[in-house]
């Protein structure tokens, strides 16, 4: 399940409210005492972002806001928000009616909750408060799966959600555009993992569920209701379509039928294909699928069914399994994950006799094929999204330690970014360098483009004087003169002097002459000038010589510089410690 | 500077208002037609804000502007520019004086000084890139003086650093257009001290802008470049750096144009060696490049993925190992190295055991692997085409497919190991990506031999309801190899499923079953007796001969039989009877065969091998005796005539490669056999009054040589000008005839006047037309006419028609000489078949679509010239225009058209037939002109427009097709 909290310039945001299936105890909600520990959320929370419909996303989000008490805005796309209430009707349906648990939310706090929904678009950017905007991406995965782009000044964050990179049947790839987020929060569901082409996949199952229908035979496909049952309806829809195919094809439960009319309403996510037909048909309004009744398993000849649930361990598609399983022209096709224990996961195996409640025993002769139609990015797509957003660190959720152990070092290796993999309550900081705005008064910007130089090239650091002044929560950058009138104070004029000994047996004037014409030599385009006062005058640095009181022949040169000539001067007294040369006159 | 702008105006103004002084009376002059320089000057005189003068320039630039006033515009123009202070006015005379210097005939040299002039004061940046503009425009206008373009090149740097980026666009789009293209010698002249100017090279200068601050600028830059290329100039290598330094910009426009620029340059310089970054290895630079334009297929903007993709295509030059990692896409499943599904494949193809993918662990994945070893970003160009090929755009995917199919053609190990890729596209959402990689396998299949179990992928397809995709597929098969026996089998199965599925692809199937016998009898032979199932004892019943698959069956038997002569031994005796019916009936599909006994050798005897040569042989005696023509006496001539006409056309229903030449030689003969009947002794000896009759059967016959001859002109392909000139030639001698048969029947003298000239005027066309073939003309009719031109130019047109009479008839038949090739435009209606007995039937008002479905054969640009006629049985006929995308072209020399035409009538009280044919549209003037023998008289047509008139009409060129329809009353 996700849930994240990430804290960005002062912003607490929830990323997905997820809950996990495999419990039925208080574990299946995320801790949200963790957040606060008395008050309300409302006030911690700046917003949560659901990334898209699936319960393991999204199942806590009435429990949080209801019961736990949130009232801030929830964002999510529209296809999501369309949806999602009906899977959170039909859990809590299954978890109140049917096993007859209390204290679960109700159908109003489903209705309330989603009261306090605020739609997203695709690329719209939708601001929470003054500094805190958010973005959605197109994500793939289901219908209306979006990744977010998070903002705050200049510091970002990208939560991926589930995503996938390769197109498919009914929607597109993900994609995101170079935005360079501080921190890519990406899922690594299949992070060793590198999928064969898409293609492979479909003719493969095309072709054996084609072939099972020539030979007469009756195939189960058990699915889940949302999803990949719609990617696989289109894919045999638009088969049946192009072969000519008249058998029947039935899909088996009411939840998806309303679940369908939001694919036919949210044409605009899905992909291409469905996009560009829809004008003349909606791909969606299927012509070979009909709905499916409990005595069409009995019927004569070929059929194809999708029943629920995926796992063949209740339902009607474990109904029809028994039924169908005695005949070895039949064929089920599990198109994805059977966790351990169901009936899935013993055909899987290749298990030929199963033991049935009531101690008997069920002969499977139907042919069994496994699928994998997975809407995850692999490890390819992982890496490319991150070339695509260009992060400046990396963040890996939603996926097995060892795995993501692997793709982390791969990342680092490729990126050279630094990627993190926090465990399950876990915080992770991230330090970021954040650019901070200026002001720069234009007299100064004016004067230095005077300076000359190249046009003023934002990819290069440019070097300049002035003075920075904060001044009620404003940074400004402004001459320095102007910065001493704004604040009324003096100037000091910063001297440098320094004393340099050197051995010369001439006369005190002789030596200053000497290091006239020495440096004269040396510094070839500077105004040096031999002052009659016994000086020397390089730019405005002063040169002094004196004998040193022991020894007449210890010369002791005094420097003197302004700040301002730092670099000259520096330089001067390193030259002139070197002594004169002897061959000057 | 304004003073004597305004000094040069007046005169302008003046001299323009004088010009048509010398021709008319002054006073009626300034009354009617005032110039246009003068119009434009008074309204913008009188244009008291901007918004007045903007609407005065506009409506002003909407009407053309003679050549001769264009200076004096410009000058106008100019003046008010400088008067002028709204930028959007100055916009818009900047504007119009790109538009005016691009009048034709104007030479904008004279006003190079005022347009540079315009831009020293300028503020604005709009009006600035405008001017730039105008100056590109002028600069282009005058290619040939290299001072010009120098000035125009120094002021383009000068502006170069303007802060608004439009004005940095326009100039670098002058400086790609106008940059000099030999390599710029100024570098020693004139010292480094000066940045501007043509001093450094164009290229460096431009170069510099690759990494301006706004991406329309750099691509401005990319762009200029690539333009530099285009005009020949040869790109510094140095540029490929900063060039694959743009292809990871942030804008795809960049990006895309950096694509281009790394292509171009990979062209350029394939051998250099670049060093790879972080190592001590260095590679070809094509291959660097082909890396790094993979590399662009998984870019985040699908224009810059088409770009790429359609990019790799064409570099051909690139290494093997490096084009086979394009494919390559390395699985894994939790660190554990998997095979793909194409190996698994494989593997178990060559390991014998058929694919049982029955168990899940089928393709659980075998050898652990290292993790450092695994490369998760694609360096380079690993797997790009895996990438391009699932994109989510079709366009990437059509893009990738036309990139594979390039590269393919010129590799035959990458051929085959893209074959699995290509097969997988075969189930692509989109029909066109379907239809674009099934003509792709067509076209590298001569490298490839299919595998058992891709042509059982590819085989599926068959069974696909568009036609169009089960046609590439038929076409396909034409032309594939498979390896074994099963295959061959498995094949006709499909097929044989197919035909039964879709009754309507009968010829289809039936062809490619032809090429499939023809190009594996060995493979075919062990199947012979399963497939016409003979038994060694027992005779089998004898199979229905109507059945098409039964003859789909034979199809493919027979053309096998033909290379391996064991295999007759195998028929039965039914099969030797249906192969003599099948011959027969199906000529084309059914080879000549060499059987032994049965009486049946006869067919083959006649089409040995050298038939072709003496059917040559034939036809050119043909033509050879009827030019002994002059020699005979009426009758025999004309029965001469009659009979080569009869032998020719059999000949070309014997010997289809002879067809058109022998039709078109019959054609011919045709024109004079009837010219030759016209022009009978008796007609002309009689009195007018006597021969009415006579008269009228001359006049018929004039008319037909006439549309004859319209015939050979358009109907066959692959005349050269002699063979037109000959047909011409005719064409002028059935006009002759029908003056001369005027002027016999009518008196009216205007009209005979009237045709004279024109006879006169279709004289010199031809002649002019014809310049280079008059002298294999000789002793022709024209060749006499044209002897006697000056005289008939001043006669009057009784003598004219005697004139002729006599040329006429005293001049003989003009050799033809045999075309190289010629074939005749046919075309064959498949759909409707006129079989059916059952009306169409529909409400009168409405209408109804008939779908039609044809084939052609040699005809020219069918898009534009072919033409559906439908005739209604009470004599109106409609012709409709199928649009462009209705024709396909399946093969060279060969068009599909499959479109609909929409039927309407009043109500009938029972079902009629109409008749539906094609018709192919001519028109003279346009085919003269584009001929080849265009080359020859081309100067000659620049300065007289062509008296010819332009000719138009249509021939039907198909059979007509009859369709039973029924307007049915509406009902109340």
């Amino acid at each position: 399940r996700s849930c994240i909290l990430v804290s960005i310039g002062g912003k607490n945001i929830m990323l997905d409210c997820g809950m996990h299936m495999g419990y039925n105890d208080d574990r299946r909600f995320p801790d949200f005492s963790y957040i606060t520990q008395n008050g309300r959320l409302t006030d911690f929370l700046d917003c949560v972002i659901i990334s898209h419909f699936h319960l393991d996303h999204c199942g806590a989000l009435p429990f949080m806001s209801e019961m736990v008490g949130y009232d801030g805005p929830i964002y999510m796309t529209h296809p999501t928000k369309a949806i999602c209430p009906i899977l959170l009707e039909d859990f809590r349906k299954i978890t109140v009616d049917k096993k007859g648990e209390t204290n679960f939310f109700t159908s109003q706090m489903i209705k309330d909750c989603m009261k306090k929904v605020v739609p997203l678009n695709l690329h719209q950017t939708v601001q929470v408060d003054d500094e805190l905007e958010i973005k959605a991406y197109y994500a793939g995965h289901v219908l209306g799966a979006a990744m977010v782009h998070i903002k705050v000044g200049s510091e970002s964050v990208v939560y991926t959600g589930d995503y996938n990179m390769t197109p498919d049947r009914h929607l597109g790839a993900a994609w995101i555009d170079k935005c360079r987020p501080d921190i890519l929060i990406s899922e690594s569901t299949y992070a060793t993992t590198i999928r064969d082409s898409k293609r492979c996949r479909e003719r493969d199952f095309l072709k054996k569920v084609h072939e099972s229908i020539e030979r007469g035979g009756k195939v189960l496909i058990p699915v889940f209701a949302l999803g990949r049952a719609q990617e696989l309806c289109i894919l045999l829809e638009t088969f049946w379509e192009r072969m000519n195919l008249k058998a029947p094809i039935y899909f088996s439960t009411g939840l998806t039928e309303k679940a369908n009319h939001y694919y036919k309403l949210f044409i605009t996510w899905t992909n291409q294909k469905i996009r560009k037909t829809f004008v003349q048909r909606n791909m969606f309004e299927f012509k070979h699928i009909k709905a499916f009744d409990r005595s069409y398993a009995d019927n004569p000849g070929p059929m194809v069914v999708f029943a629920t649930p995926g796992m063949l361990h209740a339902g009607q598609s474990l109904q029809i399994f028994k039924k169908w399983a005695g005949n070895e022209k039949n064929m089920v096709i599990m198109p994805g994950y059977c966790v351990q224990g169901t009936i899935g996961h013993k055909i899987l195996n290749g298990q030929r006799k199963l033991e049935m409640e009531g101690r008997s025993t069920l002969d499977v002769k139907l042919q069994v094929e496994y699928m994998s139609f997975s809407a995850h990015a692999d490890a390819k797509g992982i890496m490319q999204l991150i070339r695509m957003a260009e992060p400046r660190n990396m963040l890996l959720v939603h996926g097995e330690a060892v795995k993501m152990e692997f793709l982390k070092g791969k990342i680092e290796q490729e990126f050279s970014i630094d990627c993190y993999m926090p465990a399950n309550g876990e915080t992770v900081t991230v330090t970021t360098n954040p650019s901070v705005p200026v002001d720069i008064s234009l007299n100064l910007l004016k004067r230095e483009m005077a300076l000359g130089g190249p046009l003023p090239d934002p990819k290069k650091p440019r070097t300049m004087h002035g003075t920075l002044i904060m001044k009620e929560n404003s940074l400004k950058l402004v001459s320095s003169e102007q910065a001493l009138k704004e604040l009324g104070l003096n100037e000091h004029q910063l001297r440098f002097t320094c004393r340099v000994q050197l051995q010369d047996p001439h006369s005190d004037t002789d030596t200053l002459h000497r290091i006239y014409t020495h440096l004269k030599s040396v510094l070839k385009g500077y105004t040096i000038q031999h002052l009659p006062d016994g000086t020397v005058m390089v730019e405005s640095i002063v040169i002094k010589v004196s004998s040193s009181t022991e020894d007449p022949n210890t010369k002791v040169l005094l420097l003197s510089w302004s700040y301002q000539d730092e670099d000259l001067g520096s330089f001067l007294s390193t030259l002139l410690k070197k002594g004169l040369p002897s061959g000057l006159c | 500077m304004a003073a004597h702008l305004k000094k040069r105006v007046y005169e302008e103004f003046s001299k323009v208002v004088q010009i048509p002084h010398e021709e008319a009376p002054a006073k009626k002059l300034r009354l009617s037609k005032p110039s246009k320089s003068a119009a434009l000057h008074i309204d913008l005189c009188k244009a008291t804000n901007s918004t007045d003068a903007l609407q005065y320039l506009l409506h002003f630039a909407r009407k053309p502007v003679e050549t001769e006033s264009v200076e004096g515009v410009v000058r106008i123009l100019l003046e008010h520019y400088y008067k002028e202070t709204d930028n959007s006015v100055r916009l818009k005379i900047a504007s119009l004086l790109g538009l005016l210097s691009k009048t034709q005939g104007f030479s904008p040299d004279c006003i190079v000084d005022d347009a540079i002039n315009t831009l020293g004061n300028e503020k604005s940046h709009q009006v600035l890139a405008q001017l730039m503009d105008t100056l590109l425009v002028i600069g282009t206008q005058l290619p040939e003086s290299p001072a010009v373009r120098q000035r125009l090149i120094e002021v383009a740097c000068k502006h170069l650093s303007d802060t608004y980026f439009g004005v940095r666009n326009k100039c670098l789009q002058l400086l790609g257009c106008l940059g000099m293209v030999d390599t710029p010698l100024t570098k020693d002249n004139e010292g480094l001290g000066i940045s501007l100017g043509g001093v450094r090279d164009v290229q460096s200068i431009i170069s510099d802008y690759f990494g301006d601050q706004d991406p329309r600028v750099r691509t401005a830059a990319l762009k200029a470049m690539l333009q530099l290329h285009e005009r020949g100039m040869k790109i510094h290598e140095i540029i490929y750096d900063q060039a694959c330094r743009l292809l990871s910009d942030d804008y795809e426009q960049v990006r895309s144009a950096a694509v281009q620029m790394v292509w171009v340059l990979s062209h350029l310089y394939p051998e250099s060696i670049v060093p790879i970054p972080s190592s001590n290895e260095e590679i070809r630079l094509v291959d660097d490049a082909f890396g790094k334009i993979s590399h662009m297929v998984s870019d985040g903007s699908w224009m810059v993925r088409v770009q790429a993709a359609k990019t790799l295509g064409s570099m051909l030059q690139v290494s093997p190992q490096f084009l086979e990692q394009t494919l390559d896409k390395k699985l894994m499943s939790d660190l554990r190295r998997k095979r793909t599904a194409h190996e698994r494949a494989k593997e178990l193809f060559t390991s014998g055991e058929f694919s049982s993918g029955r168990k899940w662990a089928d393709d659980a994945p075998k050898e652990k692997l290292d993790t450092n070893t695994v490369n998760l970003i694609a360096s380079g160009a690993c797997g790009a085409f895996v990438h391009g090929l699932e994109d989510e755009m079709f366009e990437v995917r059509i893009a990738a497919v036309e990139a594979l199919c390039q590269l393919a053609r010129s590799s035959a190990s990458f051929a085959e190991k893209c074959l699995d890729f290509l097969v997988d596209m075969f189930n692509d959402e989109i029909e066109e990506v379907r239809l674009q990689s099934i003509h792709v396998l067509r076209e590298i299949s001569t490298h490839i031999t299919l595998r058992e179990d891709q042509l059982d992928t590819v085989l599926a397809v068959l069974e696909d309801s568009s036609r169009d995709i089960r046609e590439a597929l038929h076409e396909l098969i034409c032309y594939t190899n498979v390896s074994t026996k099963e295959c061959v089998q498995l094949a006709l199965l499909e097929l044989l499923k197919n035909l039964n599925k879709y009754p309507t692809d009968r010829n289809s199937v039936w062809k490619c079953l032809k090429f499939m016998g023809s190009r594996h009898p060995t493979l075919v032979l062990p199947l012979v007796p399963e497939l016409l199932s003979t038994h060694p004892y027992f005779d089998t019943p004898e199979p229905d001969m109507d059945d098409p698959a039964y003859i789909a069956v034979l199809v493919l038997v027979f053309n096998a039989a033909k290379s391996c002569p064991t295999m007759p031994a195998l028929f039965s005796d039914h099969t030797f009877r249906h192969y003599s019916y099948l011959r027969d009936s199906l000529s084309h599909l059914v080879p000549p065969l060499r059987l032994p006994g049965n009486g049946l050798d006869l067919v083959d005897s006649r089409c040995g091998l050298g038939s072709v040569e003496s059917a040559q042989l034939f036809l050119q005696q043909s033509l050879n005796r009827v030019s002994t023509i002059q020699n005979l006496e009426a009758p025999g001539a004309q029965d001469l005539l009659d009979f080569t006409i009869r032998d020719l056309r059999r000949l070309g229903e014997l010997q289809t490669e002879l067809a058109g030449a022998a039709d078109f030689c019959a054609t011919y003969l045709r024109c004079q056999l009837l010219l030759m009947k016209a022009l009978q002794d008796k007609l002309w000896n009689m009195a007018v009054p006597l021969c009415l009759k006579q008269n009228v059967t001359a006049t018929a016959a004039a008319q037909q040589i006439l549309e004859e001859t319209y015939k050979l002109e358009f109907l066959y392909s692959g005349l050269d000008s002699r063979q037109v000139a000959t047909i011409h030639h005719v064409r002028l001698q059935a006009k002759a005839l029908q003056l001369i048969l005027t002027a016999r029947t009518r008196q009216g003298l205007d009209s005979l006047i009237s045709s004279c000239e024109k006879f006169l005027q279709d004289i010199e066309s031809f002649q002019r037309l014809f310049l280079t073939e008059l002298p294999h003309l000789q002793d022709s009719f024209v060749d006499k006419l044209l002897e006697l031109m000056p005289r008939l130019s001043s006669c009057k047109p009784v003598e004219l028609v005697k004139i002729l009479q006599t040329t006429l008839r005293q001049s003989g038949l003009l050799q033809l000489r045999l075309p190289e090739q010629i074939h005749r435009a046919t075309a064959t209606i498949i759909e409707p078949t006129g079989e059916s007995d059952n009306p169409l039937r529909f409400t009168t008002g409405l209408v109804v679509a008939l779908d039609i479905d044809a084939t052609l054969e040699h005809v020219q640009d069918p898009q534009n010239n072919v033409k559906v006629q439908v005739l209604y049985p009470d004599g109106q006929s409609h012709v409709i225009h199928p649009k462009p995308g209705d024709f396909r072209k399946p093969g060279p020399d060969r068009h599909r058209l499959i479109t609909q035409v929409y039927l309407s009538h009043t109500a009938w009280t029972e079902p009629s037939q109409i008749e539906v044919r094609l018709l192919l549209a001519y028109s003279s003037s346009s085919t003269s002109l584009s001929s080849p023998s265009k080359l020859g008289w081309s100067d000659s047509i620049d300065s007289l427009p062509t008296p010819e008139t332009a000719v138009e009409g249509t021939i039907p060129f198909s059979k007509p097709v009859k369709v039973y329809i029924m307007p049915k009353p509406a009902r109340r």
